[in-house]
């Protein structure tokens, strides 16, 4: 047994069905691969889960938290839904833009942050909400921008998860 | 009227995210009265309090109980829907990180209503602080022997809004595309897999410990005749002091905005209230007496949705919101069903032509036509919720819709709050299926 396979049987302890730790089989497998899932990946976790390739694919196609193409070391996601729209979040992006030297979409050249905008993080009240690794960021500023960006900088991969 | 606290009861006192501290707050007690009832009995009593679901369709939850088959010999489920994604709504994540107990508890009363041993919450994936807290406290509870024989297990998603959707959240439980069902049959029927299942809202579940504590009759006096008890209201937007706010259903939606809230940020005037989050139709300022529970709000044309209350200033061009809600609405539409696949592409593409001053007034009906081919007519409700803010802007606005085309452009002239936002679906490379002819 590898250690992903030792990892989704224990997963899915959990449920009647094996099949429902798909979505903690590929994150886990995300995880071990860099922060996305090449097609090796999603091979493992279909004999894990003794479902087809094409299966975990559709899955991991269907949801925004899997990355099907490399990224960066690090993962920063603006929200741009109403409530942080209303309040400025576009000149958080801009921000973003200008410290990292990419457009929304895109990972820098060193691969070292992919950002992008996201949808609604649920963090509406503390607009504008930046998932910085997944931990969110509130009332985040134009200003406060560098101080993240930098912190990347000196951090260790993260971006999984 | 004052604040009122029931699911964030004693957060100032005590630390609610122990059991200890859960306990010293009186907690883990109502699960004790709640075993020495028969299940008959436990139903009856919630059927009585009248609790209306908090997610959205406000179905009150006695009655999702008693549908379900209880001499069924498959399992019985109970499913936590904490996949809050509604834009403008953060209230479930305040519950589980601040009562994730209160939260617990009360999936331990309704498992005993339904004699379930299973209960599943599903979280969403980007709540990772939440989940966190949520399964520490699950061990906890299990921990200290709270669980009479009932299994709670954590389950996080992995980022799709359509997973709040009932059905769509049971295909992704059992491990499919979160796609969302033909219904009859309906979950207390057939759920998950296959078997009796009771799905609640974080909201509504959190609020029966309470119910148990106060007697229904003292939880009836709270909020309004139709609807008791509370709500924890997501306030957002251009508002001064935005936040959660629990208060009685009931409350004039003027006090939350200018008493709770502060009023309109920077001074700026008024435009417009989304009551619910952004799924639903828009009030203007000359409603802001409606009071806040869902007989009042719909009367005024609106739906009490996820008690996520956005304020618009006057700074916002209505065209340009309702082209990034309706980029939302066509992210996340799972493309089960071609009403809400193709025509959440049309209504993107449309809004995107009157707003660049393309447009003729005869667009304008186009996209209600495409409102009217939406509505109604998908398997889920999320067609609906693309349809509500465009064709309300549209109706409540209709001069500044037309503006953008007698003017040929934005009339705000590239000066509205929300000019240039990006959304998602910007950074992909589109393949739309349906091209609305130039």
């Amino acid at each position: 047994m590898t250690q992903l396979e030792r990892a989704v049987a224990h997963a899915a302890e959990a449920y009647p069905d094996r099949q429902s730790a798909v979505l903690e089989a590929l994150r886990l497998a995300q995880k071990e691969h860099g922060g996305w899932l090449p097609r090796e990946a999603l091979v493992e976790v279909a004999d894990a889960l003794d479902v087809t390739p094409a299966y975990t694919r559709a899955i991991a196609s269907f949801y925004d938290m899997f990355h099907l193409e490399p990224i960066g070391r690090h993962l920063v996601e603006v929200c741009t839904n109403l409530s942080c729209a209303l309040v400025g979040a576009r000149r958080v992006v801009e921000a973003f833009e200008g410290a990292l030297g990419v457009a929304p979409g895109e990972t820098t050249e060193d691969g070292s942050v992919t950002f992008r905008t996201v949808e609604c993080l649920g963090g509406c009240g503390y607009a504008t909400v930046v998932a910085v690794d997944h931990r969110y960021r509130h009332f985040v500023k134009p200003d406060d921008v560098e101080a993240i960006v930098a912190e990347l900088d000196g951090r260790g991969a993260d971006a999984g998860g | 009227m004052p604040a009122a606290s029931l699911l964030l009861a004693g957060v100032e006192e005590h630390d609610l995210a122990t059991v200890d501290g859960y306990r010293a707050g009186g907690g883990y007690a109502a699960i004790e009265t709640a075993r020495a009832m028969t299940p008959d009995e436990l139903t009856e009593l919630l059927n009585d309090a009248n609790l209306r679901g908090r997610g959205g369709a406000g179905f009150p939850l006695g009655r999702k109980a008693s549908l379900i088959d209880r001499k069924s010999p498959k399992p019985k489920y109970l499913v936590v829907n904490a996949d809050e994604s509604e834009p403008g709504a953060f209230k479930d994540r305040a519950v589980m990180a601040r009562v994730p107990h209160r939260l617990i508890e009360g999936c331990l009363i309704v498992a005993h209503a339904i004699e379930s041993r299973q209960v599943y919450i599903y979280i969403r994936g980007e709540y990772l602080a939440e989940y966190e807290i949520l399964v520490r406290a699950v061990d906890d509870a299990r921990r200290e022997g709270l669980f009479g024989g009932v299994e709670i297990v954590v389950h996080r998603g992995a980022g799709a809004y359509i997973c709040g959707e009932e059905t769509a959240l049971l295909d992704s439980l059992e491990g499919k595309r979160g796609q969302p069902r033909p219904r009859p049959p309906f979950p207390p029927i057939q759920g998950l897999y296959g078997a009796p299942t009771q799905i609640n809202n974080v909201g509504t579940i959190a609020t029966v410990p309470k119910i148990i504590e106060l007697g229904v009759e003292e939880f009836k006096q709270i909020g309004v005749d139709a609807s008791p008890g509370t709500a924890v209201f997501s306030l957002s937007g251009n508002v001064s002091r935005p936040g959660n706010y629990e208060l009685e259903l009931g409350t004039p939606l003027r006090e939350l905005i200018y008493e709770w809230g502060g009023g309109v940020a920077d001074g700026r005037e008024l435009k417009g209230v989304i009551p619910g989050g952004s799924s639903v139709p828009i009030l203007t300022p000359d409603q802001l007496d409606t009071p806040l529970d869902y007989n009042s709000i719909q009367a005024a044309g609106s739906f009490f949705g996820s008690a996520a209350v956005i304020v618009v200033d006057d700074r916002c061009c209505m065209v340009q919101l309702a082209l990034r809600a309706s980029k939302f609405y066509m992210h996340e539409s799972c493309g089960k069903c071609t009403p809400c696949r193709e025509g959440t592409r049309w209504l993107v593409q449309l809004l995107t032509k009157i707003e660049e001053g393309r447009a003729e007034l005869a667009d304008l009906d186009l996209l209600l036509d495409v409102c009217d081919r939406i509505l109604g007519k998908s398997l889920c409700a999320l067609g609906d919720f693309a349809v509500y803010p465009v064709s309300s802007y549209l109706n409540k606005y209709f001069d500044e819709f037309a503006a953008h085309v007698e003017q040929r452009g934005c009339p705000f002239g590239g000066d509205s709050s929300i000019e240039g936002i990006v959304a998602p679906i910007d950074q992909h490379a589109l393949q739309p299926t349906a091209v609305v002819p130039s």
